[in-house]
């Protein structure tokens, strides 16, 4: 049967037919929807872990059970999951076990654009790379089978291209006969005490040797001769983009990029009169390759920052004189106004962020929906690093400014951010007595990566109901004195609260509880009394707009001044507008 | 047919359904015996901001996203994000857009205006330029929210795919209650 699939739900479909018992994952885009989808299958066990870590942790546990285990994340999840992915490395595995990473060039929707490639060679793991969504749900089947036989975990990546594209997909049956999960004990493996640990590390070093010959005979590492003029080393999308400009190019297709097949890169380099590697990102094959000492053109001639696209390979191999000139476009239009991500009407963060550009307050943010409180007119957000940093952030800027700047610190950070990695943060500021304000955002979701449940959400990823993280209870247990809840729209009580706060010279925390207006559970998020402008009492002062509200229009009059108006459909009736306006032009309709 | 692979492109401002019209399309090309391709980005841009999916069908497929300046179809669901996607389209291509304008930030604070006159510069560089009242049809067909249905009615009209295909698709990715009402406002467009 065949089906049109994005490459996450290949990968989710690749589970249930390589019979994977347990998937975890904490959201990220673009990875998210791997989990999603698995809920298809109910054979699975699948579940939102709080942060990438516990979800590898989990898979871990599953595979020594004798389970097989896939474990799903962006880019940067890796990074917080790497402790024990090092580790994981010397023990191998019982049932097999597959990490995702779904990386992120361009930053369609990261903070940065690693190239999680490298990890593979540095925790010295095989790693598998699609480059449509047939080879997602394949790769995905061929993963379990190489962890089990090499007692290896198995890192497949993906890219936005990869997870996000759809394409066919041939469905196949789920694999037969696969071993019962039970308690095997095995400490000289799964105990990596030194002693055990030293013993180990020869075995992957042998491993990685071993798979390396392989992947000479691994028909996904795949070479197309098409003439020996050009030939061009190359996985994942960029495949694509290649057959797609260089059509008449030999190719050698890798999917597996690591580690390489060397004997079969030879191979391929001595039937052809100029080598090229197309990769995206760093170059990690060609660094391996030139260190074979084969003469090799990547980086030289192919953007470094930045995803591939075909008229980005188009261009180089134009300057290279290999292609003609990518087609010239006259057409553009110039200068049309910009289109930035905006929060939705009624989103609960807005009033906080106009209360805090108010306050003038120094603000460590973090990752969310929340992080475009950086953006005009609300503008109050300073820096931001990496899932649950803000916390931290804040303690470090308070150690080192002057007595009166301490004042104007306030990390803010979302519900699922908080319970992630944030907590730590927390634990830190209780513990050696920062005086730093805290604003958890509870809209009682994921909203960023479209609304995935959490421990304080109340639901899991079956959608069954769960123990909700009391968030306030949480942060008194962990003895923060000063906790308080605010309405986040009502403007007035959330700048003093914030003000208070900020002015007390202790930790504190301030919990917004509004939930997102997004949320589709019945009765979680309720609709207000929509708002209008009277045109009479409007004296276009403009200050409505300074909470960047897409239902509020501006609506310039010729010759005079203009007025705001309230575009009804997209008006929620949070009631924040109306809080604003001196003149009482806003009215609520009944 | 005269070319191996067909390039759409549908634009628009996250939150539109875009999504679904590509699915909608996708599936359509693959019940017609072709291969398919389809990329589009989630995230961050869902939050209101510009959105542009890529569909591509024809005997074998190798990217997901057009190439720039290979676009065959603009699918616009905006008229200032139909204008700023203009250069994927390779000269001579087809547009068909919504008459639709929604005011991003800068316009909505009275920072920037809304560009004027967006329909007749499409038209001095595109000829083939179709404009829909996406919304007037849509309310003739019976339900406001079909306006995409009815745009994608008029995007069938510039592809060679046999009718029955379109309607298959459309019962497989609509809400069956919705079918009826979404089939009135596909021909309403592919009529036009």
């Amino acid at each position: 049967m065949k089906e049109i699939l994005s490459g996450n739900e290949a990968i989710a479909r690749g589970a249930f037919e390589a019979g994977v018992k347990v998937a975890s994952a904490y959201p990220g885009t673009p990875s998210t929807e791997i989990l999603e989808n698995i809920i298809r299958y109910k054979e699975i066990d699948a579940s939102w872990a709080p942060n990438e870590k516990v979800s590898l942790d989990i898979g871990i546990g599953a595979s020594f059970g004798g389970g097989r285990a896939i474990v799903a994340m962006k880019h940067v999840g890796v990074n917080v999951a790497a402790d024990p992915l090092f580790t994981l490395s010397y023990t191998g595995v019982n049932g097999g076990l597959v990490l995702v990473t779904a990386d992120d060039p361009e930053m369609h929707s990261s903070q940065n654009e690693q190239d999680n490639r490298n990890y593979a060679k540095f925790v010295k793991v095989p790693m598998l790379e699609p480059a449509d969504s047939q080879e997602c749900k394949d790769f995905t089947r061929l993963a379990f089978e190489i962890s089990e036989k090499y007692d290896t975990p198995v890192m497949l990546r993906t890219t936005t291209r990869i997870s996000h594209s759809k394409s066919i997909v041939e469905l196949g049956e789920p694999v037969q006969g696969l071993p019962e999960p039970k308690l095997v004990r095995n400490a000289a493996k799964l105990v990596m005490l030194p002693g055990n640990a030293r013993v180990r590390h020869p075995l992957v070093e042998e491993r990685i040797k071993k798979l390396g010959e392989y992947g000479v005979s691994l028909d996904i590492n795949r070479m197309e001769m098409r003439g020996n003029e050009i030939g061009i080393i190359t996985s994942g999308v960029p495949y694509q983009y290649v057959r797609e400009i260089l059509p008449d190019a030999s190719t050698l297709k890798l999917g597996m990029i690591y580690p390489l097949p060397i004997r079969l890169i030879k191979d391929f380099a001595s039937r052809v009169k100029k080598l090229f590697v197309v990769e995206e990102l760093d170059p990690f094959i060609e660094e391996q390759v030139r260190a074979a000492g084969i003469t090799v053109v990547g980086k030289d001639l192919l953007p470094i920052c930045g995803e591939l696209t075909p008229g980005r390979i188009r261009e180089a191999f134009a300057k290279a004189g290999i292609v003609g000139a990518i087609h010239e476009s006259p057409l553009q239009m110039e200068n049309l106004p910009g289109r930035p991500p905006n929060m939705c009407p009624g989103c609960p963060h807005r009033g906080v962020f106009y209360a805090l550009n108010q306050l003038k307050a120094y603000v460590t943010g973090d990752i969310g929906c929340y992080t475009l409180g950086f953006m005009p007119p609300l503008s109050a957000m300073d820096t931001c690093i990496c899932m649950g940093a803000s916390i931290g952030n804040a303690i470090g800027v308070v150690k080192v400014v002057a007595e009166e700047e301490k004042k104007k610190v306030v990390a803010v950070i979302g519900d699922s951010t908080f319970l992630h990695t944030g907590i730590n943060g927390l634990m830190d500021m209780v513990y050696n007595n920062v005086p730093a304000t805290v604003i958890i955002l509870d809209n009682r979701i994921t909203a960023m990566t479209g609304r995935q449940e959490n421990p304080a959400s109340g639901f899991t990823l079956m959608d069954n109901p769960a123990s909700r993280i009391d968030i306030p209870d949480l942060c008194r247990a962990m003895g923060v004195r000063n906790v308080r809840t605010i309405d986040p729209y009502d403007l007035a009580a959330t700048k003093n609260a914030i003000q208070v706060e900020m002015n007390r010279p202790e930790p504190s925390v301030i919990i917004t509880d509004r939930p997102c207006v997004l949320v589709k559970r019945e009765g979680v998020f309720k609709k207000g009394p929509v708002l209008s402008v009277s045109e009479e009492k409007c004296t276009g002062c403009r200050t409505c707009l300074k909470i960047g509200c897409p239902a509020l229009v501006w609506k310039p009059v010729e010759g005079k001044k203009g007025k705001a108006s309230i575009d009804y459909l997209l008006c929620t009736g949070c009631d924040v507008c109306r809080q604003l306006c001196k003149f009482e032009a806003i009215e609520r309709n009944k | 047919m005269s070319r191996a692979i067909t390039n759409i492109l549908l634009v628009g401002v996250g939150g539109q359904g875009i999504l679904l019209a590509s699915e909608i399309l996708s599936e359509t090309f693959m019940l017609a015996g072709f291969d398919v391709k389809k990329s589009e980005i989630h995230g961050m841009s869902q939050r209101g901001g510009s959105v542009v999916s890529h569909v591509r069908y024809g005997s074998e497929v190798f990217s997901p996203i057009v190439p720039e300046g290979e676009g065959d179809i603009l699918f616009g669901f905006e008229m200032l994000e139909t204008c700023r996607y203009l250069s994927l389209l390779k000269k001579g291509g087809s547009v068909i857009a919504n008459d639709l304008c929604i005011p991003p930030p800068a316009v909505l604070s009275g920072k920037e205006q809304y560009p004027e006159g967006l329909a007749e510069s499409i038209k001095s560089r595109f000829p083939d330029f179709l404009l829909v009242d996406g919304l007037k049809l849509a309310n003739e067909a019976g339900n406001p929210r079909t306006a995409n249905t009815v745009l994608l009615g008029a995007v069938s009209k510039r592809l060679d795919i046999p009718e029955e295909y379109w309607l298959k698709a459309i019962e497989k990715l609509v809400p069956p209650k919705a079918f009826a009402v979404n089939t009135k406002a596909f021909l309403a467009g592919r009529n036009l």
